[in-house]
């Protein structure tokens, strides 16, 4: 088993080596002359060398990815000229509210797309098949941005059941004490009741929204391969042995099943991050995707390069536990490794 | 060529849900191409004294902050943005063939290389890709198109080499080898051909994709600026307003760009059913 977890390490070592050199070629492209930007408007010529010195613009490109190598080594990912704080420092603050919307939204679909998807598959044909594909067709084609105004008009404007979709709590409370830094659970980690039930009520309408987008995929794929397990021959002969069709169904075809949909958990990720920079807009949520967004209207390049480098790693990483999920689910992928 | 149209005839006819996909996309394709002639009003021109109206018989979708037609602003964007799926879709489906070919035919170096290059795209989510792109190279309509085919790449190298993996040892062009074909006669004429069925279903997919991606670039204030009318940038004005009960300056614009991607979505799930009945889900 360690050797299986060490082989998959080591195969996503080439991917991060990638999302490395393509965030280091993005920060050499910037528009114009990235030293006479970092100087800014009103610099002297020297100033300018002098700031082309100080970040290595006189060097060859191999050189300055030496030192961009060595920067990120030490933690510097540059700093935000709009703000003047570190990059990294910023990003770490953030990252925990867009984790706990991303996976809420994750763990929302999921909790809806998988019986969605078997219902589906034991009765082919039915309303509910029809229903499982026209959600799959639309959910895919809704733009999250979009979405996310409807609920946001629906249930704030209109019904008023919803708070105002601005931010992470509402100003009357103060946020929990931070040890994960996700509201949701510093709040029942500090027991309390009414604080949990405010932030959960700002993360319904946005993990909602993100959640209807990948809803789709999740019980698309739940559907197809519940339907190619359900007519092979183990479950023929399990039905016909006699067993519960319910123990059939769930410890025979289900986990059966399941794989297919775990590896699709790669691309709903994908869906997930970059709809999560779009929906952090909407519901302006405090996350590193409107971070990136601040930056870009304030034309402050740093922070969307450390953005995009903390989602690339971060892409890497969900897929390879993906990875290591998929050894435990099926014990003959360990085995071939 | 009566053997085609009567072949197209029969794909419509077989899947009702196709042909009013292939309907839509016929009249925004007409849109796209008579815009400024059939929207009713200037889409430029502002008029405070008629700004923020709700739906009316003379404003079919009410007007935004500025006084502008909305319906006209929407008719006017199909151009752009069906434009700028098109260029990104074709971008990536002519460069994605081409070294999706290389790859499945001469295999080895070119194989590794050109793979590497695709799962390096594939390694970050790929909306996030294309914003750190467009921020890189700078804000304009073209960046926009250069990254989302970018993005769209690896899909295209996907299909085009397995594909000509499959069929490099084929006998056809073992046939056409020994005919004395050079290896691009083979792939241009042997084996192109038929990856162009699995690539056109890609291709369909894709352009709903590439409209989503666009109007989300523009959404979030790159690419296309005001006040260019295109559906992100609209959906992105009216979302200071809906909280406060204004909801048709997005709601609009926001279903025309649902409607066009839904359309995109069925018509490449139906010609999938048609060409490859087997991944039928």
């Amino acid at each position: 088993m360690i050797r299986v977890i060490a082989l998959r390490l080591i195969g996503a070592i080439p991917n991060l080596i990638g999302v490395v050199v393509v965030t280091f070629l993005l920060t050499r492209e910037l528009p114009g002359d990235p030293a006479a930007f970092f100087a800014g408007a009103a610099a002297t010529p020297e100033a300018v060398e002098q700031i082309r010195e100080k970040l290595g613009l006189n060097k060859t490109l191999i050189e300055q990815f030496g030192l961009y190598l060595f920067d990120l080594a030490r933690g510097d990912f540059g700093q935000s000229l709009s703000t003047g704080q570190p990059v990294l420092t910023e990003l770490v603050q953030r990252l925990p509210a867009s984790l706990e919307l991303t996976f809420f939204a994750l763990l929302l679909a999921t909790i809806i797309a998988l019986p969605l998807g078997i219902m589906a598959a034991t009765r082919p044909g039915s309303w509910i098949d029809h229903l499982c594909r026209l959600i799959t067709t639309a959910g895919v084609s809704l733009p999250t941005f979009f979405t996310g105004l409807l609920l946001a008009y629906v249930f704030y404007f209109l019904l008023g059941i919803a708070p105002s979709p601005l931010g992470r709590l509402d100003p009357v409370f103060s946020p929990p004490r931070p040890v994960t830094g996700m509201y949701l659970i510093d709040s029942l980690l500090a027991g309390e009741g009414a604080l949990f039930r405010a932030c959960l009520a700002q993360l319904i309408l946005p993990a909602i929204t993100m959640g209807v987008f990948v809803l789709a995929p999740l019980a698309r794929m739940t559907r197809a391969s519940m339907l190619g397990v359900l007519s092979s021959d183990f479950i023929r002969t399990a039905r016909a042995s006699g067993l519960a069709s319910s123990t059939v169904l769930y410890t025979y075809a289900f986990r059966n099943a399941l794989l297919p949909v775990v590896t699709t958990l790669g691309m709903v990720f994908s869906f997930l991050l970059g709809s999560n920079v779009l929906v952090e807009k909407v519901f302006a949520w405090p996350g590193i995707g409107s971070y990136a967004i601040e930056s870009l209207t304030a034309s402050d390049y740093a922070p969307i390069q450390g953005f995009v480098l903390t989602m690339g790693v971060l892409y890497v990483l969900l897929n390879l536990s993906i990875d290591l999920i998929y050894g435990l689910i099926d014990p003959r992928v360990g085995l071939e490794a | 060529m009566s053997a085609t149209l009567r072949h197209i005839r029969y794909v419509l006819s077989e899947n009702l849900v196709t042909l009013g996909a292939f309907a839509l996309f016929t009249a925004f394709v007409l849109l796209a191409v008579l815009g400024p002639i059939v929207a009713p009003y200037d889409p430029l021109a502002t008029d405070t004294a008629r700004a923020m109206q709700p739906p009316s018989a003379a404003h079919w979708f009410g007007t935004d902050a500025l006084g502008r037609d909305i319906l006209s602003r929407i008719i006017i964007a199909t151009r752009l943005d069906f434009g700028i799926a098109v260029a990104a879709v074709a971008l990536s489906f002519v460069f994605g063939i081409a070294l999706g070919l290389a790859a499945g035919f001469f295999g080895g170096w070119w194989d590794r290389i050109i793979l590497r290059l695709a799962d390096t795209i594939m390694a970050f989510p790929l909306f996030v890709l294309a914003m750190g792109i467009v921020a890189a190279l700078g804000n304009s309509v073209a960046n926009i198109v250069y990254a989302t085919a970018i993005i769209n790449l690896p899909f295209y190298i996907r299909v085009a080499r397995a594909e000509a993996n499959v069929r490099r040892n084929a006998g056809f062009v073992e046939a056409a080898r020994l005919a004395g074909n050079g290896d691009w006669r083979i792939l241009s004429h042997h084996i192109f051909p038929n990856i162009l069925p699995p690539a056109m279903v890609q291709v369909s997919l894709n352009m709903g994709w590439a409209i989503l991606n666009a109007a989300g670039l523009s959404f979030i204030g790159l690419g296309v600026r005001p006040p260019t009318p295109e559906w992100g940038i609209m959906v992105a004005e009216g979302a200071t307003y809906i909280i406060s009960g204004e909801w048709w300056v997005a709601f609009f614009p926001g279903m025309v760009l649902m409607l066009a991607v839904f359309c995109f979505n069925l018509l490449g799930d139906g010609l999938r059913d048609i060409i490859d009945p087997r991944r039928r889900t």
